[in-house]
């Protein structure tokens, strides 16, 4: 059989706003979706080693994890006890909670698949797999199997996603928003990581320092990947502030948030054809800001500040660069008020 | 391979494959329909031959197997198509069958010939019923019955469409008779779909029969999206030194094809958007991009001429784009297929194509109609009222299998309440004698089966005529059942048109 020389298209090189739109949103979710796995999956763990933990302290554990992850008041709304059980249903499995794994799960899906065309085929077959396996399960039969394996399948099949991403998506504009998303979802997840500690009752003064206090640190580096690097940076015990310093100031960590603002500082340059001196949106106003904030201040500074503090600046500066960019970038009308009407009218047209 | 003694009784003809264990049972039954793979000889067809051997040493369970990995493959990837009114995971894989249908040489020269033939009266057709209409002057086809029909678009008379074609795709849907003769079912004009799963097929086939599929010579299929982008370049208004932006309008992620709309723009490297991406300004179409708006040249679009322009056609709806028409009316983009091809493909028409095809080419239909009876003509009206219950009766514009009834198999009710429609409105229906379609091996729960199968292939009108070797051979899966599409229990299969004659 002849063989047919592929014809040479010229790329589409142009963006839909939809679609940086839909690519953003899918790389957020899948990265929250793993972020939110690791972070259950230690802090199961965690409260195994400790037995003989009182019920109060693992209340506080549970509530400060939820309370961290931004949705105290809607757990507060459908349960009624924090424990292990309750958090894992909220955090993993509950589709009212719109940052559970499973909701960030459908919606990076879903966002795949109007962007279909945009991705790799092994990209989407992966993101799809990962949906018609978490459909087909329950919370229950989750638990009974060893919510490990659980865990494990959502941190492989986001890793094998984002490697598909790096080894099979070209580096264009998509790129950049896919990036962008990712980092950014990063940097929050990571100021959230660091929060849990400061949910949890401040300890008594005998407590600092000692087994649980350092046990505590240890799930916070965890939750972040980050205790074999730390390790290997700060040869010694873990202590709270060396982990906190870690966790924000480190340079070449890449889950730290100045590693994290870094790479969306530079991407909002490419996004934004930012390359001026002076900022000219918003976004990098912010953007910039805070990067110099994570280059020159240092851990006294920020302890002195107050650690949670500290953090919550920083999440909101994250969360408006967010909506700066959709806003600029990203904006096309949606009339959400008649969505029923137009997936109607879609279903409607004809194909022979 | 022996077929049956000749003193098998005529209907019943048994095929005796040459292993026990193989899928091919002992009973294959051709029945009194044309068989794909056994003649009314009990032979099998030279061009089957190959296959049979290789299915004669297949075990079932590794057929199975095979069957297995491809759906699993199907799933992944996402070649879904989703089915109206199901509430939560509406998507579906459309059913795929492992058994290829296979068409020698010399049948497939005659079916494209008589496509090109089809689709170049068709274009003629159209051009003349927006202009000059002297068909309808010369009362060939009665005049009331194409400025009646529901998709003439008198909006659009005079209009001159870019290159002057009106249809760029095409699907015809053919079927064959008890004796083996290809008949054109209907033509589709409009938004004919099902291209995805003709080179999806194919790919499912070569990775779950390598060997086989490599020792007939096959032609390929997966020149079609070259050939679509090409024969859609062809329609972009000249302007300036750009690249042409050509573009598919999907309706949406809610629409039944939508995998096969990401699935073409994919293979054709361009965007794909919705309506709510694009908008007019001084009677340009642009895209909203992140670097701002970008003209569009050429939209291939797979919406309805009426959800086109808000501003023009239906007011509410959601997927269009007001300002369009205009655009097109002031040629600045081009549009595939053109406003108003659906009165072409009114199955009203449809019965006029043969004396379509005489009045412009001068030439006899090369693949003939199936015999047609119009409720519009009194004499016949009369008939089709009588026989209802033995003909299968169809709506003029109705898709996917809707609005027919099958009289053989209908109930007294279903027979009273088509009657009553036809007696109401005449112009709407067309009746026609069932056809025993013919039948081809499927697997069917651990043996083959003969399963009613039609064909679809594809033709792309463009600087030249195109149509892709085979198509989509849709199956009906559910025993006994004439009813291929894919809303209602239809599958498919990979049709293989040989390069030789075995």
């Amino acid at each position: 059989m002849p063989s047919v020389a592929p014809m040479f298209r010229p790329q589409s090189t142009v963006m839909l706003s939809r679609v940086a739109h839909s690519l953003y949103w899918m790389s957020r979710y899948i990265e929250r979706a793993e972020n939110i796995a690791r972070l259950l999956e230690v802090n199961l763990q965690f409260l195994l080693d400790f037995q003989g933990i009182d019920d109060d302290s693992v209340k506080d554990h549970w509530g400060s994890i939820i309370a961290s992850s931004g949705g105290g008041e809607l757990f507060a709304q459908h349960y009624d006890v924090a424990d292990s059980r309750s958090a894992t249903s909220f955090l993993a499995f509950d589709l009212r909670n719109p940052s559970s794994i499973l909701s960030c799960v459908y919606a990076a899906r879903e966002n795949a698949r109007m962007v279909r065309d945009q991705i790799s085929l092994e990209m989407w077959e992966t993101i799809n797999e990962l949906y018609l396996f978490l459909k087909a399960r329950n919370a229950a039969v989750v638990w009974a199997a060893g919510a490990n394996e659980f865990f494990e399948r959502i941190k492989q099949h986001s890793h094998l996603f984002q490697g598909l991403t790096d080894s099979t998506f070209s580096r264009s504009e998509g790129w950049e928003f896919i990036q962008f998303g990712k980092f950014l979802e990063r940097a929050d997840k990571t100021t959230r990581i660091l929060d849990v500690k400061y949910h949890i009752l401040l300890p008594n003064a005998d407590d600092v320092g000692g087994a649980l206090d350092t046990a505590q640190w240890q799930a916070v580096l965890r939750s972040a990947s980050a205790l074999e690097a730390y390790r290997r940076f700060y040869v010694r015990e873990i202590l709270s502030w060396k982990a906190a310093e870690f966790l924000i100031f480190s340079d070449t960590f890449p889950r730290s948030l100045h590693y994290c603002v870094a790479q969306v500082n530079d991407l909002l340059r490419r996004i934004l054809g930012e390359t001026g001196a002076r900022p000219r949106s918003e976004a990098a106003r912010i953007s910039r800001r805070l990067f110099a904030d994570l280059e020159s201040r240092s851990i006294p500074d920020v302890l002195k500040q107050g650690l949670h503090e500290f953090l919550m600046e920083v999440q909101n500066a994250l969360d408006r660069i967010g909506d700066e960019v959709v806003q600029t970038t990203m904006f096309y009308p949606v009339d959400t008020a008649s969505d029923d009407h137009q997936q109607l009218q879609q279903q409607q047209q004809q194909q022979q | 391979m022996v077929g049956s003694a000749g003193k098998t009784p005529a209907k019943l003809r048994a095929f005796v494959p040459s292993l026990p264990v193989s899928i091919l049972s002992s009973t294959y039954e051709a029945g009194d329909f044309f068989d794909e793979m056994v003649g009314d000889d009990g032979q099998v067809r030279p061009h089957y031959r190959r296959l049979t051997e290789r299915l004669a040493t297949l075990p079932e369970a590794e057929f199975a197997q095979r069957r297995a990995a491809v759906d699993l493959a199907f799933l992944s990837r996402g070649v879904t198509f989703t089915v109206y009114g199901d509430n939560e995971g509406t998507e579906r894989i459309f059913p795929f069958d492992l058994i290829p249908r296979i068409i020698p040489n010399s049948e497939w020269k005659g079916i494209e010939a008589g496509l090109a033939q089809r689709i170049t009266a068709l274009n003629l057709f159209l051009h003349d019923i927006y202009h000059e209409q002297k068909i309808l002057a010369d009362k060939v086809v009665p005049a009331s019955l194409v400025l009646g029909a529901k998709n003439f678009r008198r909006e659009f008379m005079n209009f001159n469409v870019p290159k002057g074609i009106y249809v760029h795709i095409c699907g015809t849907d053919l079927i064959r008779d008890r004796d083996g003769r290809y008949l054109v079912l209907e033509d589709n004009l409009r938004c004919p779909s099902g291209a995805s799963y003709m080179i999806e097929n194919r790919a499912a086939m070569r990775r779950a029969f390598p060997n086989l599929f490599q020792s007939y010579r096959v032609r390929q299929v997966e020149g079609y999206a070259d050939a679509l982008l090409k024969s859609l370049l062809y329609l972009a208004p000249s302007r300036r030194d750009s690249h042409p932006n050509v573009v598919l309008l999907t309706p949406g992620v809610y629409n039944s094809a939508y995998f096969e709309h990401c699935f073409l723009a994919r293979q054709m490297g361009i965007p794909i958007v919705e309506g709510r991406d694009l908008f007019v300004r001084d009677n340009r179409v642009y895209m909203r991009t992140t670097a701002g708006p970008v003209q569009v040249d050429v939209i291939y679009r797979r919406i309805d001429d009426d959800f086109l322009d808000p501003s023009v056609f239906r007011p509410d709806s959601m997927l269009g784009v007001p300002g369009l028409v205009n655009a097109y009316r002031e040629g600045r983009v081009a549009l595939a297929n053109a406003i108003g091809t659906g009165v072409a493909d009114d199955k009203v028409i449809y019965a006029y194509v043969p004396k379509i095809i005489k009045y412009y080419l001068d030439q006899e239909p090369m693949l003939p109609n199936v015999n047609t009876y119009l409720a519009s003509e009194a004499s016949d009206r009369k008939f089709i009222l009588e026989n209802i219950s033995k003909l299968v009766v169809k709506s003029a514009n109705e898709a996917g299998g809707y609005g027919m009834l099958i009289g053989p198999s209908a109930t007294k009710d279903e027979c009273d309440k088509f009657r009553a429609m036809v007696a109401a409105n005449p112009r709407n229906f067309i009746a026609q004698d069932p056809i025993s379609l013919s039948r081809s091996p499927t697997w069917c729960e651990g043996q083959l089966e003969g399963r009613h199968i039609d064909l679809r292939p594809y033709i792309l009108y463009g600087e030249k005529i195109v149509v892709t070797p085979g198509g989509l051979t849709r199956v009906a899966l559910r025993k006994g059942s004439l009813v291929v599409n894919s809303s209602q229990g239809g599958g498919s299969k990979d049709t293989w048109v040989l390069q030789g004659n075995e």
